[in-house]
């Protein structure tokens, strides 16, 4: 297995996917975690790792192929298994098996630093010219840094590719985006509660919060929502996992999603993996890191794939309430409208507060109204004691 | 070189530099030179030997070990109508007058609200290199290039120590002049480019594409020696002299590191808080995205300059650090 | 010291040298008061007492002749002739001052008279003159150049190194040595092993005098000399003015340094005392005259003030302006 790279399953929906590049030749050392691919899904191209560190040996599968799940894309010399390989043919294989190592790389073990790929000011300017990702670049300069010519070699090779990201693209994305939703509203028996949320606490706990440290760590509302909505869901497991073959399963780990628009019409939800667990910052700097990726069209598989819950908003485009479409095969989705200044009555006295409306919709086959109640009474609580967050 | 850069004559820098102050003494009757052992000794470096001869005591005027005051005195002539040049024998003695230099000439005009220009040039020895310790080794380009209010010059080719006088007198503010020891004896050709030699520009020696080397004074010919055995290993460097430290022509080092994408900066001065420092702010200010790679520096070690020959070469900047510099920047051997 | 027999003096004349003291101790004493009311800042060193030094050394130049002074030169700007208005209106940083703002108390310039400087830096303006001699010199012209000093730059290097050159080049220089006693709240005597300063001068083979500076005529006198001399001979020559501040150094200071009594005994000696009893003595002056010349004084502080705080400031835009010369040669 260790000598064999497979067409990931990406997604619990997964069935098949396109090749699009290859990142690496033959003879080329790859170890755990190196993107070797790119990979057309429902979701857009993704960047995917390897989890086998050795040699290339072969190609076996030219870009443009659309193959199935666990096709065998490449074949590896002295491959060395990682532990946490799941099986490329089990599309079903658990999400959080993949998800774990991610985890521990992202927040745990490296600093933050690491993360960043060395590349030359003016190799990064030409990349976001060209549109490319430079995760996906090797550098060939001293210490391995990305160099000005790494980049215009591989926008050189890009061109040739002449796989533009074309109108095909968007409507494909439109065609996947109305397929899930089609298919959510014919399966998914929805239900709806809402709840007004004064965010007069949250917000004064955010400004004050955000006066005292630098623009990079200023935290937004939605990092809040996101936590309050992933305890939530650590609390009531009924609301977090998977509803498939007739049956729920309930997660192990509260994966939240953001849906995130991208240019173009693309809608992608890719997750803060362990939300319930991270603090604030560090989900504010993965929301971040997301939104900048999302929106310059490279993402991490895992991050696409494992979502176990969703939270979007429309806060930003002044919509009072949003009631969202569950994305399947999730069972659970909360949508925030924006936060607005509205009387609000204390004590008996009118007071203008900050109010967000947030919404619940779920799936009644998994839980009914009462149970969404209480998991929206608890993303409501959450949210008035924002330091405790 | 043109057709209009014709060859007039080979001639040393020495030589260069005296017959910049000769065309200036025959010019204008308002010159004059004042400085220690500028007469009847012919100068420390020989360079004013004979003016005496030529024009006089009145004109060529020995002073004595004063700096303080005939520094002074030459900024009290400036303002009463003369043209002085005033030569300080090295770098380290003019510490003796930094009081005048930075609280009188660099102030004088913009104090009076313009009512009182220093038209005064002081030349002076600078550089390391000839055994002759820490004392009389200083690159000091640095700190005076700090001081708003002065024009500092560092004429490295044979044309510019024959021509930027005439542009430093040209022009009412005071400048100073800084020669490096060590060129006094170089040889080449002076041509009629002395003539237009300015105090605005640097001057690019060598265009490379590759990486952009830049300097001034005599770290010019280490600096050309280094693109020479680059350009064996397929780098082309190009080579800015700046030749102006002060108001520092920003623009051509700018424009060349935007080709290049590189910059080494070689500075016979201390590394700290130099003007290569200075430069390297600049590049990271006006052109960090051009860049890919991280500027160098080569200086001088943060030690007095030693006098024994091995530890004193040690200390200085040489042609293998530069070209290690820039090797830094490219992939060899990967 | 020289001894001299009384000056004479006419009524028109005594009561010009009244009238530029009292113009001097008017505008001095209007700046403490400006300075406590916040429109002078920085540093304010005033001439109170010492008045008769400068009135009497200015009476002997010509418009040709260039001066350097010190940080205390107010009184050398008026008594030179820079107008009041516009002397005040640099005090109060003002674009109509003399150095549109940009010098403030201790650098005053003006072209026009050939004023080199108000010189914050002790014993900075004496090798400035050495080179203004030079140039006269050089020229080939008549004027000469009076450097103004205290007692505290001679144990400066700069004063040694000066007065060589200027004898040693014979040049057209007079120093004026304004020996107030304390440099700062150093005393003469805690400062040099010879407190003499014409033993010093001797050692420069440069001739000096030294005289009572709380006399104006005796200065005028002698700097009639001195100059004359100078300016016929082209050479250097020293003169001392042993005189007093009646204030503190700078815009206050405890005055730890010297006693209230030794303070006020030079103040009974003071300069416009000793003029105005004299030419009363002589018949020379009437208390109408004093008063006469003192609400003389008073008014034109009065409209420098007024014309100062009128004035506007210099557009920050021009900040940069002069920091090299607008003009070419």
């Amino acid at each position: 297995m260790a000598n064999e790279f497979r067409m990931p399953s990406l997604g619990p929906d997964m069935e098949a996917g396109t090749l699009v590049a290859w990142k690496v030749h033959p003879g080329d050392a790859v170890k755990r975690g190196d993107v070797v691919a790119l990979v057309e899904t429902d979701k857009g191209v993704i960047d995917v790792e390897i989890f086998a560190t050795g040699t290339i040996e072969k190609l076996l599968v030219e870009p443009g192929t659309h193959v199935p799940v666990g096709t065998v894309l490449a074949q590896l010399k002295n491959g060395e298994a990682s532990s946490e390989v799941p099986a490329p043919p089990a599309p079903a294989s658990s999400p959080e098996t993949v998800g774990a190592p991610q985890v521990t790389v992202h927040a745990a073990v490296q600093p933050p630093a690491a993360r960043h790929q060395r590349i030359s000011p003016a190799a990064r300017v030409r990349a976001h010219a060209l549109g490319l990702n430079v995760d996906s670049l090797r550098g060939t300069g001293p210490g391995g840094v990305i160099t000005l010519d790494d980049v215009s070699k591989a926008g050189r090779a890009n061109a040739k590719r002449a796989n533009s990201p074309s109108e095909d693209q968007v409507h494909d994305m439109r065609r996947i985006i109305a397929k899930a939703m089609t298919r959510s509203k014919h399966e998914i028996p929805h239900y709806y509660l809402s709840i007004e949320c004064c965010f007069s606490r949250a917000q004064g706990w955010l400004d004050q919060h955000n006066a005292a440290v630098a623009i990079e760590e200023r935290l937004l509302p939605s990092a809040l929502v996101l936590k309050a909505v992933a305890l939530a869901a650590r609390a009531m497991p009924e609301f977090n996992g998977f509803y498939k073959d007739e049956q729920f399963q309930a997660a192990a780990d509260v994966h939240a999603g953001m849906a995130i628009a991208m240019r173009g019409g693309r809608l992608v939800a890719p997750a803060i993996l362990n939300a319930d667990r991270k603090p604030l910052a560090v989900i504010m700097s993965e929301l971040r890191d997301l939104t900048t990726r999302v929106r310059s069209g490279h993402m991490r598989a895992a991050e696409l794939a494992l979502s176990t819950i969703t939270i979007t908003s429309l806060a930003e485009e002044g919509v009072d309430l949003l009631v969202p479409v569950i994305y399947p095969p999730q069972v659970a989705i909360v949508g925030c409208g924006s936060i607005v200044e509205r009387p609000w009555i204390v004590d008996g006295l009118v007071q203008p507060a900050r109010v967000m409306t947030i919404t619940l919709a779920a799936d009644h086959r998994v839980t009914d109204g009462r149970a969404g109640a209480r998991f929206l009474r608890h993303v409501h609580d959450s949210l008035q004691s924002p330091e405790k967050l | 070189m043109s057709a209009a850069e014709a060859i007039t004559r080979r001639t040393t820098y020495r030589d260069a530099v005296r017959d910049g102050l000769r065309q200036a003494l025959l010019r204008d009757p308002r010159v004059f030179l004042m400085g220690e052992d500028i007469g009847r000794y012919g100068g420390c470096f020989a360079v004013t030997k004979g003016l005496l001869e030529e024009f006089g005591e009145a004109r060529i005027r020995d002073t004595p070990l004063s700096e303080s005051a005939f520094v002074g005195a030459g900024i009290g002539a400036a303002l009463g109508g003369l043209r002085p040049i005033v030569e300080i024998m090295t770098v380290n003695f003019s510490l003796l007058a930094l009081d005048q230099i930075l609280n009188t000439a660099a102030t004088l005009c913009h104090m009076s609200g313009g009512q009182f220009p220093v038209p005064l040039v002081i030349r002076m020895a600078t550089g390391a290199g000839r055994q002759v310790a820490a004392q009389h080794s200083h690159s000091l380009e640095g700190w005076y290039s700090h001081i708003p209010g002065l024009r500092i010059a560092a004429p490295a080719t044979i044309d510019d120590a024959a021509g930027m006088l005439a542009a430093a007198l040209a022009c009412r503010d005071p400048v100073i002049i800084f020669e490096h020891m060590n060129l006094y004896n170089s040889q080449g050709e002076l041509t009629a480019a002395a003539a237009s030699a300015d105090l605005e520009h640097a001057a690019i020696r060598r265009p490379g594409r590759d990486v952009s080397l830049i300097t001034y004074g005599a770290s010019l010919f280490k600096c050309l020696t280094a693109a020479d055995q680059l350009a064996m290993h397929g780098i082309e460097a190009e080579v800015i002299d700046l030749r102006v430290l002060r108001p520092l022509d920003a623009k051509t080092v700018i424009e060349s590191v935007q080709r290049t994408r590189r910059a080494v900066i070689v500075d016979e001065g201390w590394r700290s808080v130099g003007i290569a420092a200075e430069i390297s702010a600049r590049v990271m200010e006006q052109a960090f995205y051009d860049l890919d790679a991280p500027v160098q520096r080569v200086c001088s070690v943060e030690v007095p300059v030693p006098y024994a020959k091995h530890m004193e070469e040690a200390a200085l900047p040489q042609v293998a650090q530069i070209v290690a510099a820039v090797a830094s920047m490219f992939n060899h051997g990967q | 010291m020289t001894a001299m027999p009384p000056p004479v003096v006419t009524r028109e004349h005594g009561l010009h040298l009244l009238s530029q003291m009292l113009r001097i101790r008017c505008f001095e004493d209007r700046c403490a008061e400006l300075y406590s009311a916040g429109k002078i800042r920085g540093f304010l060193h005033l001439y109170n007492g010492e008045e008769a030094v400068a009135v009497g050394v200015m009476q002997s130049l010509q418009p040709v002749d260039a001066i350097a002074g010190t940080y205390r030169e107010h009184g050398h700007a008026l008594a030179r002739g820079i107008g009041m208005r516009t002397l005040m209106a640099e005090l109060l940083g003002k674009e109509a001052g003399c150095c549109r703002g940009r010098g403030g108390s201790m650098h005053i310039f003006d072209a026009a008279t050939r004023f080199y400087g108000g010189n914050a830096i002790v014993g900075g303006s004496l090798p400035l003159a050495i080179g203004l001699g030079l140039a006269e010199k050089l020229h080939d012209r008549k004027a000469i150049a009076v450097c103004f000093f205290g007692e505290g730059a001679v144990a400066e290097g700069e004063f040694h190194e000066s007065m060589n050159l200027a004898a040693l080049w014979s040049l057209p220089v007079l120093f004026v040595c304004e020996n107030n006693y304390y440099a700062m709240g150093t005393a003469w005597a805690r400062s040099e092993v010879q407190t003499s300063l014409l033993a010093k001068v001797a050692g420069y083979c440069m001739r000096g005098e030294s005289i009572d500076g709380m006399d104006v005529l005796a200065v005028e006198t002698v700097a009639n000399q001195l100059v004359r001399d100078v300016r016929a001979q082209r050479t250097p020559a020293f003169l001392e003015a042993r005189t007093y501040r009646f204030r503190a150094h700078s815009m206050y200071d405890p005055q730890l340094y010297r006693s209230k009594d030794e303070v006020k005994g030079w103040e009974e000696r003071g300069p416009l005392i000793r003029l105005t009893s004299r030419l009363k003595e002589a018949g020379l002056m009437t208390e109408d005259d004093f008063q006469r010349l003192q609400s003389s004084a008073n008014a034109e502080v009065d409209d420098a003030v007024q014309f100062a705080e009128q004035a506007t400031i210099e557009p920050v835009e021009e900040l940069q302006r002069f920091v090299y010369a607008e003009e070419t040669l």
